[in-house]
C-alpha cells in the first residue's frame, strides 16, 4: 500500500509540474492542485501507515508500537484546509483577471514590465 | 509566560473588530491605535528578556514537544520591535495614502492579518506552526496586493502569486521529510535530536526543500523573479509594507532554521549560502541599473541586500551573525523608508518613473532630506546605520578568511550608491522636464510626512547608538550560536 501511494504521490507531482509549465493560467491552477495533493499525501506517508489501528489512546491499548501516528493526520487536515482555501482565493483571481483582460495565456502579462 | 502570545491576540481581536466596523475614518484610527498597542507589547516583551533568556509559551498546556511551543529569545523580540515600527508607520502613512479610495474599505483587515501572520512567525517554536504563519502571510499577501483590482495590480499579483504558491508546497513537502525523518516538528527538540545526529547527508533532502522555499520567500538570487515582477504594481503603502517585511520573514527563518537544526553538513551548506549571497548581492545591484521606475530601482535593491543577510549567515561567526541581524533591522528601515518617500514623491508630481520628474530639492528640501538619509543609509555611509551593518559583515569576513566574498560585498555598495546617486540626480537635482504634465499644486499633510520622519530618526539613532544596538544583536547572536539556553528553555520539564 505505502508504495503504491509513493507511487501515486511521484505521478502527481509530475502531472503537476508539467500542468505548471503550461501557458495557460488555469492549467497553472490545475497543476497546483495536482502538487498540493502530492505533497499531502507525502505528509501523511511521512509517518508510515498502520492499517486498521486507531490513533487515540484508550485503556485496552498498552502497546504505543501498534498505533497509528495521529500528527501527520492533523497535520495534513490543516494542509488540505489551506490548500482549499489559496485554491479557492487563485481561482476567483483568475476569474477575475480573465474578466478584466479576457486573456488566459501567461505570455500576455507583460503589460507591467516596462 | 502568557503574555507571549499577545503579538498574536493582539492583531486577532483587531481584525475582528475591524471586520465590523463599516467607516473608513474609524478603522483609519482603530488601525493606529492598534499599531500603538502592538508596539507597547513589543517593547513589553523586550523588556521582558531582562528576566529571563527565553520567554516560552506552551499553547493550551499541551507540553512541549507535544503540543505548539511559541518561544520568544533576542531574535524574536527585536525583530517583533521593528515589525511594530513598521506597522506603526504604515499605520499613519495609510491614513491618506489608503484612504477611502474604493476597492479599499477592508485594508486594515488584512493589514492586521499580514501583522499577525508575521509576528506569529517570529515567535513560534514549532516547524509545521511557521508553516502556517506564512500562509497567513501568503494569503494576506495576495489579498493586498490585489486590493483596488485594476489591470496592473491583478497581473501584478498572479505574478506574485505563482512562485510563493510552489515555495509553500515545497515547504510543505520539506515538513513532511523532516518528521519521517526525526519524528517531531518542535524546533527544540529537532535540535536536540539533530545535534549529536551522524547521517548528515540524509538531512540534507528536508534541509534543501526549506532552502529551497525560503530562499523564494527572501528573494535570493536564482529565486528571486518574483518580486521586481509584482511590487512596483500595488499602492505604495502595500509596497512598502511587503518591502519591510515579507522577504525577511524568510531571512529570519533561514537564520533560525540553520543554527538550530540544520547544522550537519556545514561545509556543503556554508559554501552555498555565500556563494548565494555573493550572487544575490550583485545581480539585483546590477539589475537596478538598467531601470528608470523608481519602486522597480529599490525592489531590486531589496534583493541586492537579502545578500548581505545572507552572507552573515554563510560565514557563521558570532560577529556574522550579529551584523546579519543588524543589518536586517537597518535594511527594514531604510528600505522601508525609501519607498514612503518615493510614495510622497510621486503625489507631488504624478509619477513613480524617474524621467518624468526633477527640481524636487529645489522645490521641497525637506523632501530631499527625507530622501537622502535612507538612501545614504542603505548606500552605508557613517554614521547613518548603514554603514555599521555592513561594517561588521565586512569585519567578520575578513577575520575568517572569506575574502571573496567580502569583496564582493564592499563593491555592491558602490552599486547601491550609484543607484542612489541615480534617484537623487534626476528626481532632485535636475530641472522639471517641461513637457510633462503636472498636478496642481499638492499640500503635503503631517501624516504623509511624519512615517518618513519618523523612520529617518530609527536609521539616525541606530547608526549614532550603534554600539549598545550592536550588543543587543550580538547578544541574539551568541544565543543562536549556543542553541543550549534555547533547548533547555523550551523542552525543561523532558529529560
Amino acid at each position: 500500500m505505502e508504495i503504491l501511494l509513493s507511487a501515486l504521490t511521484g505521478l502527481l507531482y509530475a502531472g503537476g509540474v508539467y500542468l505548471i509549465l503550461r501557458r495557460s493560467i488555469l492549467k497553472f491552477i490545475i497543476g497546483i492542485i495536482f502538487m498540493s495533493n502530492a505533497t499531502n499525501l507525502l505528509v501523511f506517508l511521512s509517518a508510515g501507515i498502520v492499517p486498521g489501528q486507531p490513533a487515540f489512546v484508550d485503556d485496552t491499548m498498552k502497546d504505543a508500537e501498534l498505533m497509528a501516528d495521529p500528527l501527520p493526520q492533523a497535520l495534513v487536515l490543516t494542509a488540505i484546509v489551506i490548500g482549499f482555501g489559496i485554491v479557492v482565493f487563485t481561482i476567483a483571481l483568475k476569474y477575475k483577471f480573465f474578466k478584466t483582460t479576457s486573456t488566459d495565456d501567461q505570455d500576455q502579462l507583460t503589460n507591467t514590465d516596462a | 509566560m502568557t503574555e507571549t502570545g499577545l503579538p498574536i491576540l493582539l492583531p486577532f481581536a483587531l481584525i475582528i473588530v475591524l471586520i465590523f466596523m463599516r467607516s473608513t475614518v474609524s478603522s483609519r484610527w482603530t488601525g493606529i491605535v492598534g499599531a500603538l498597542l502592538n508596539m507597547i507589547v513589543a517593547v513589553y516583551l523586550f523588556l521582558q528578556l531582562r528576566h529571563d533568556d527565553v520567554l516560552v509559551l506552551q499553547v493550551g498546556g499541551w507540553e512541549a514537544p507535544y503540543g505548539i511551543t511559541l518561544a520568544l529569545d533576542y531574535l524574536s523580540a527585536l525583530m517583533l520591535l521593528v515589525t511594530a515600527l513598521i506597522v506603526l508607520v504604515i499605520a499613519i502613512y495609510a491614513f491618506r495614502f489608503i484612504g477611502d479610495r474604493p476597492g479599499y474599505s477592508k485594508f486594515h483587515v488584512f493589514f492586521f492579518s499580514l501583522t499577525m501572520g508575521v509576528n506569529g512567525a517570529f515567535i513560534t517554536g514549532d516547524v509545521f506552526n511557521f508553516y502556517v504563519w506564512l500562509e497567513v502571510i501568503l494569503l494576506s499577501s495576495f489579498v493586498l496586493i490585489t486590493m483596488g483590482a485594476k489591470k496592473d495590480q491583478l497581473e501584478g499579483g498572479i505574478k506574485y502569486m505563482t512562485l510563493n504558491l510552489i515555495a509553500s508546497l515545497l515547504f510543505l513537502a520539506g515538513i513532511g521529510l523532516l518528521y519521517g525523518k526525526t519524528g517531531t516538528l518542535n524546533m527544540a527538540h529537532l535540535a536536540r535530536i539533530l545535534i549529536n545526529d551522524q547521517q548528515s547527508i540524509l538531512m540534507n533532502t528536508s534541509a534543501m526543500m526549506f532552502f529551497v522555499a525560503l530562499g523564494i520567500k527572501a528573494a535570493v538570487f536564482p529565486l528571486f523573479f518574483w518580486l521586481p515582477a509584482s511590487y512596483h504594481t500595488p499602492n505604495i503603502t502595500v509596497t512598502s509594507l511587503f518591502a519591510g517585511l515579507l522577504t525577511k520573514v524568510g531571512v529570519y527563518a533561514l537564520i533560525r532554521f540553520f543554527t538550530l537544526f540544520f547544522v550537519q553538513d556545514v561545509y556543503f551548506w556554508h559554501n552555498l549560502l555565500l556563494i548565494i549571497a555573493g550572487l544575490t548581492m550583485v545581480i539585483g545591484g546590477m539589475a537596478a541599473t538598467i531601470y528608470f521606475e523608481t519602486r522597480r530601482i529599490l525592489s531590486y535593491h531589496i534583493i541586492s541586500q537579502i545578500g548581505y543577510m545572507i552572507m552573515g549567515l554563510g560565514i557563521y561567526t558570532p560577529l556574522a551573525i550579529a551584523g546579519s541581524i543588524f543589518f536586517m533591522i537597518h535594511n527594514i528601515i531604510a528600505k522601508t523608508n525609501t519607498f514612503l518617500v518615493m510614495g510622497i514623491v510621486s503625489k507631488i508630481k504624478g509619477t513613480f518613473y524617474l524621467k518624468d520628474i526633477g527640481g524636487l530639492y529645489k522645490e521641497r528640501p525637506f523632501i530631499a532630506i527625507l530622501f537622502i538619509i535612507p538612501a545614504f543609509a542603505l548606500a552605508g555611509i557613517p554614521p547613518l546605520s548603514g554603514f555599521f551593518g555592513k561594517f561588521i559583515l565586512i569585519k567578520a569576513g575578513i577575520e575568517d578568511k572569506h575574502y571573496i566574498v567580502t569583496a564582493v560585498a564592499v563593491l555592491t555598495s558602490l552599486l547601491t550608491l550609484y543607484s542612489m546617486i541615480k534617484i537623487w540626480n534626476e528626481a532632485f537635482l535636475k530641472k522639471q522636464p517641461e513637457s510633462t504634465h503636472l498636478p496642481s499644486k499638492v499640500k503635503l499633510k503631517i501624516s504623509e510626512v511624519l512615517p518618513s520622519v519618523i523612520l529617518a530618526l530609527a536609521s539616525v539613532l541606530l547608526g549614532l547608538l550603534a554600539a549598545p544596538f550592536f550588543e543587543w544583536t550580538l547578544a541574539a547572536a551568541n544565543q543562536l550560536m549556543d542553541p543550549n539556553v534555547y533547548i533547555e528553555a523550551v523542552l525543561n520539564k523532558i529529560e
